[in-house]
């Protein structure tokens, strides 16, 4: 199982089997996946392979249609129906769901408060946080990400890539075991993609638990030590970064990678 | 023009100025309880609740507030009183007066109004917002109270205050049914004076100060407030 793939023992998100069916269509047919905590696992695809599915059933954004899936080693509890899964239990989904900083393609941050405010948010109305404590923290990641200066600033004020950033600020400041990225790039314009990407790849380096959706092959390669090639739903190919850029068998992989040759 | 009345009947103005804004004042804030879950259940259902606040919108805003206004005092109050032992109860001081059943008609149209209004402010709330929120944990209350409500009064506030205003407008249909607001107030001048122009001359001065009141407040609120993307 742990083939010297993952960089500890300690499982941070694992994924067993998983099926996403959206009316007739299946999106995800039996997919496993399993991030340890230092792990940084890129999932790549074509369009409409199913990552950003994949990605959503981690936090139960989309409710799987069956599978399993555990968050810091906990299995989130269902119960089967004829629709498909239902959590058993909304507060463990609530509580499960603060473990994991998720940042979305279009940023998604609050418009009617600003970035301080944002960051914030979660710490002092779901996490229970002091203000002066959730303040100080929110600070410092404002800080880390270079927006400190834009702290009081409302975010339809900031650029694409300074929002971007923020959402990442938001993301860090629940204390999240495992970041999960659905395409944080793909929204900005290519020149404010470098400043995110710079964010991401700290991120990395200082250790962070991360699960990243993303169309930038060479940043895939670079920043992660697993890889994930999903296709129409089924995981294709997976491994190391150099196994899958490299070393794959598969014709399809190889043809989607080949960009970055 | 003879405006030599006015001493004589400013007190009573001011009266009926306090009866004006308690009507407007309460039927908003009671209203907007209402309009709230009204606007909400329609866009989160359950169904059943939502075709029942769809079928209140459309009663409420597809006839005339005099009606309602009539029906409720005329039809609802005159029946109070057939009820035995009515007028011993500690209620009858209430159902006996004229405001209350003002201020119920008042409060179930701006619930009707707003409910329509705060249902399309709801649904514009981008839906990546809200999912944001849940994304992080929080319970499907705190992204009420914390995001969804907030954001949607943040796009409707404009509209808000013009509805207001039309609901401040109305106010003198309370008149028919023995509620001495401003605008009755000045009919009792135009009774007893023979006047008639300079009263309404004088009534409408009033609503155009208590109007732009409205709009400086909203305005000011307005700019509390972020403006969306
Ligand atoms: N809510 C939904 N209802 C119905 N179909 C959906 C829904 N969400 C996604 N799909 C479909 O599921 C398939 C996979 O979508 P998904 O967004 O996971 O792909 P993706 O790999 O993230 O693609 P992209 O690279 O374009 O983001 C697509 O065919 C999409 O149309
Ligand atoms: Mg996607």
């Amino acid at each position: 199982m742990d083939n010297g793939l993952h960089r500890s023992s300690n499982e941070a998100v694992v994924v067993e089997n998983l099926h996403k069916q959206f009316g007739d269509l299946e999106v995800l047919r039996g997919v496993s996946l399993r991030a340890h905590e230092g792990d940084v696992l890129s999932i790549i695809g074509s369009s409409g392979s199913g990552k950003s599915t994949l990605l959503r059933c981690i936090n139960l954004l989309e409710l799987p249609t069956s599978g399993e899936i555990k968050v810091a080693g906990e299995a989130i509890l269902f119960n089967k129906t004829k629709k498909g899964l239902v959590p058993t239990d909304i507060k463990q989904v609530e509580r499960l769901r603060t473990k994991l900083g998720m940042v979305f393609q279009s940023f998604n941050l609050w418009s009617h408060m600003t970035v301080l405010q944002n960051v914030m948010e979660v710490p002092i109305h779901v996490l229970k946080l002091p203000k002066a404590e959730a303040r100080e923290q929110a600070e410092h990641f404002l800080n880390r990400v270079g927006l400190w200066e834009k702290r009081d600033q409302f975010p339809a004020f900031l650029s694409g890539g300074q929002q971007q950033r923020a959402a990442i600020a938001r993301a860090l400041a629940i204390g999240p075991r495992v970041m999960l990225f659905d395409e944080p790039t793909s929204a900005l314009d290519p020149e404010l993609v470098g400043e995110v990407l710079k964010v991401i790849k700290d991120l990395a380096n200082e250790g962070r638990t991360m699960i990243l959706v993303t169309h930038e092959m060479k940043f895939a390669r670079d920043v992660s030590n697993q890889v994930i090639f999903l296709h129409n739903g089924l995981v294709e190919e997976s491994g190391t970064s150099q196994q899958v850029f490299y070393e794959t068998q598969s014709e399809r992989c190889k043809a989607f990678v080949s960009s970055i040759h | 023009m003879v405006w030599s009345w006015i001493p004589e009947y400013l007190p009573k103005f001011m009266d009926g100025l306090l009866v004006t804004l308690q009507l407007l004042s309460l039927s908003i804030i009671f209203g907007m309880l209402f309009a709230i879950p009204i606007g909400l259940v329609q866009v989160t259902g359950p169904r059943w609740l939502a075709i029942i606040a769809r079928g209140f919108c459309t009663v409420v805003r597809g006839t005339p507030l005099l009606i309602q206004l009539w029906l409720l005092y005329y039809g609802l109050g005159s029946l109070f009183p057939s009820i035995p032992g009515i007028r011993e109860s500690f209620m009858w001081p209430i159902l006996r007066e004229a405001f209350p059943f003002a201020l119920l008609a008042f409060t179930i149209s701006v619930a009707g109004y707003e409910g329509e209004i705060m249902r399309g402010a709801f649904k514009s709330v981008p839906k990546g917002e809200l999912e944001a929120a849940r994304a992080f944990g929080m319970s499907r209350f705190t992204v009420l109270r914390r995001i969804w409500l907030p954001r949607a009064f943040q796009n409707v506030l404009p509209t808000l205050a013009g509805e207001f205003v039309l609901t401040l407008k109305a106010t003198p249909l309370a008149a028919t049914i023995t509620v001495f607001e401003v605008y009755g107030i000045g009919s009792i001048v135009r009774q007893e004076t023979y006047r008639i122009y300079e009263p309404l001359l004088f009534v409408a001065g009033i609503y155009i100060v208590l109007t732009g009141i409205i709009v400086v407040f909203f305005r000011w609120l307005e700019q509390r407030v972020p403006q969306p993307v």
